[in-house]
């Protein structure tokens, strides 16, 4: 068994970061070509249980490519568990199985062939509750692409850099990069593990609620930050946040008691939704 | 405030703006009731009344505007309630206008009195106060109660308005080829037509609202027809 490098016993699972128990966290990631690699999601069937508790139905969609979807529902409902599925996140708890399939570019994420580390590294998450390592910014930032032995210093300087720029995080940091990431504010800290993320060059970006905890001028940073990366990442984000959901997303994907019961574009969904369940949740009247 | 309390608050601020507009639009039927009867009556009195009352059709127009807009900005609804204030925006405006119309025809009304000159005001028009006054109400009633079937219902009623109006015109022409004295007189009745007919699509439009707010459905401008034959095109394949 492997030991997390960091013993801390948070982020169970961050980008690039497998499971400790199945997994060797030094496994080289070998991406598709380009040309293969845009970032669609498609499941088909997909089925959750935790132990004897199904937590997803049949769920049947596809999650477009360089867009940004939002899961929305009322707790429970399975949002956060088809996020999770994903990257099998959720693998790593015991009990738990799953019927269907999820396909990233076609290949089956639960496939023998994925490496779980290697899907993780393509499909970067990132949390509620902001996890950077007890590290310095630029060590947070340099730790997957240096686990994955490819880099110099060189590099990584430059994988840092890039990686804070496009996390909108490199001004406000650029003077401090050795220092402590736990001194900086709450919002600074989520951009960090964005950052953190996008060092892995991801095709999927996954965050489940990831500005619930914070004020409103650090959750417009990460919406404003969601707008950037929309052309270059596939986006899906789990939110409680209906107007967030309005806001950030291209197509939004309503979960009510573990089933899709509709996906829809966002501007369609939020005025005039297909689904009699999605019109009452968004105007309040269950949920 | 809890939010159980603050849904129950916005959904009795949403009946409220539905009673204002009932109000308002009660308050619109009266004056062309009334202004369409000074111009058949002859009454002078019952014009200066509706001149007079169309002010508080543009307070209520204010008070349903500032209202709609106070909740788009605090609660931020969406869905149905967020196509209700859209729409209930949309339709304080049109009952506004549906009293300026009122006032147009009651000032006609005003200065046929002053002429003296005995016209009697065809049929038509009495026929056309009745409907467009008919299709005002009903359309209000689809839209409170989110009734898409009768706003469609209103939307085709509008034809007969505008055949009426087509045949006050020919009627007036037919007058004013006949005896050019009655050219001043007939201009005024054709500009009563006009404003009944202008009612009559303004009650289409809020008929056009209610389909939205019941259905999402935009059929203004017969949208969904083009985008139904758009769909119907067969495309080049390969």
């Amino acid at each position: 068994m492997t030991v997390s490098p960091l013993g801390t016993g948070r982020a169970p699972a961050e980008a690039g970061r497998g499971d400790p128990a199945t997994e060797t966290a030094s496994v080289p990631v070998s991406p598709l070509p380009g040309s293969q690699r845009s970032g669609t999601i498609a499941a088909k069937d997909f089925s959750f249980w935790y132990g004897a508790k199904q937590a997803l139905y049949d769920v049947t969609m596809t999650i477009p490519a360089r867009a940004v979807t939002a899961l929305i529902g009322p707790s429970g409902c399975g949002k956060s568990t088809f996020l999770r599925s994903i990257n099998r996140l959720n693998g790593l708890i015991p009990g738990v199985r799953h019927t269907g399939t999820i396909e990233l570019d076609g290949e089956n994420v639960y496939g023998a062939a994925m490496n779980p580390v290697s899907l993780r590294q393509r499909a970067g998450m990132v949390f509620q509750r902001w996890n950077p390592f007890p590290k310095s910014i630029y060590e947070n930032v340099a730790y997957g692409p240096r686990i994955n032995g490819n880099s110099t210093r060189a590099q990584l300087d430059e994988i840092v850099e890039q990686s804070l720029r496009r996390a909108a995080l490199w001004n406000e940091v650029k003077d401090r990069l050795r220092q402590s990431a736990l001194g900086l504010s709450g919002g600074q800290q989520q951009r960090l593990c964005i950052a953190r993320a996008l060092a892995n060059e991801p095709e999927v970006l996954l965050l489940d609620e990831p500005a619930s905890a914070l004020d409103p001028i650090a959750t417009q940073k990460i919406e404003e930050l969601l707008y950037e990366l929309r052309s270059e990442l596939t986006i899906v984000i789990v939110t409680h946040n209906m107007q967030q959901a309005a806001r950030v997303s291209d197509h939004t994907a309503f979960f009510y008691l573990g089933r899709l019961v509709e996906m829809n574009e966002t501007g369609q969904l939020f005025t005039a939704p297909r689904e009699e369940r999605t019109e009452a949740y968004i105007t309040g009247r269950f949920g | 405030m809890s939010p159980e309390t603050a849904f129950r608050h916005f959904h009795d601020q949403l009946q409220t703006l539905k009673d204002r507009l009932l109000d308002m639009s009660a308050r619109a039927e009266e004056l062309i009731d009334l202004a369409v009867d000074s111009l058949l009556t002859r009454d002078k009195a019952k014009a200066d009344a509706v001149i007079g009352g169309d002010r508080e059709l543009d307070m209520l127009e204010l008070e349903c505007e500032n209202l709609a807009v106070s909740l788009l900005a605090l609660q931020q609804p969406m869905g149905r309630d967020l196509r209700f204030l859209i729409s209930a925006i949309k339709i304080t405006s049109d009952l506004e206008r549906v009293g300026d119309h009122a006032v147009n025809i009651a000032q006609s009304a005003l200065r046929l009195i002053a002429l003296h000159v005995e016209i009697t005001p065809t049929p038509e028009i009495e026929d056309m106060a009745r409907r467009a006054r008919g299709m005002l109400a009903d359309a209000l009633d689809a839209f409170v109660r989110a009734d898409g079937a009768v706003g469609r219902e209103v939307c085709k009623a509008d034809d007969a308005v505008d055949a009426l109006h087509d045949s006050v015109f020919r009627i007036l022409l037919t007058h004013m080829m006949a005896d050019a004295r009655t050219i001043n007189p007939s201009l005024e009745l054709l500009l009563v037509s006009r404003n009944l007919e202008r009612v009559a699509d303004l009650a289409t439009n809020i008929g056009e609202d209610a389909v939205f707010l019941a259905e999402g459905k935009q059929i203004k401008h017969h949208f969904e027809e083009q985008q139904r034959d758009r769909s119907a095109i067969p495309q080049p394949t390969g």
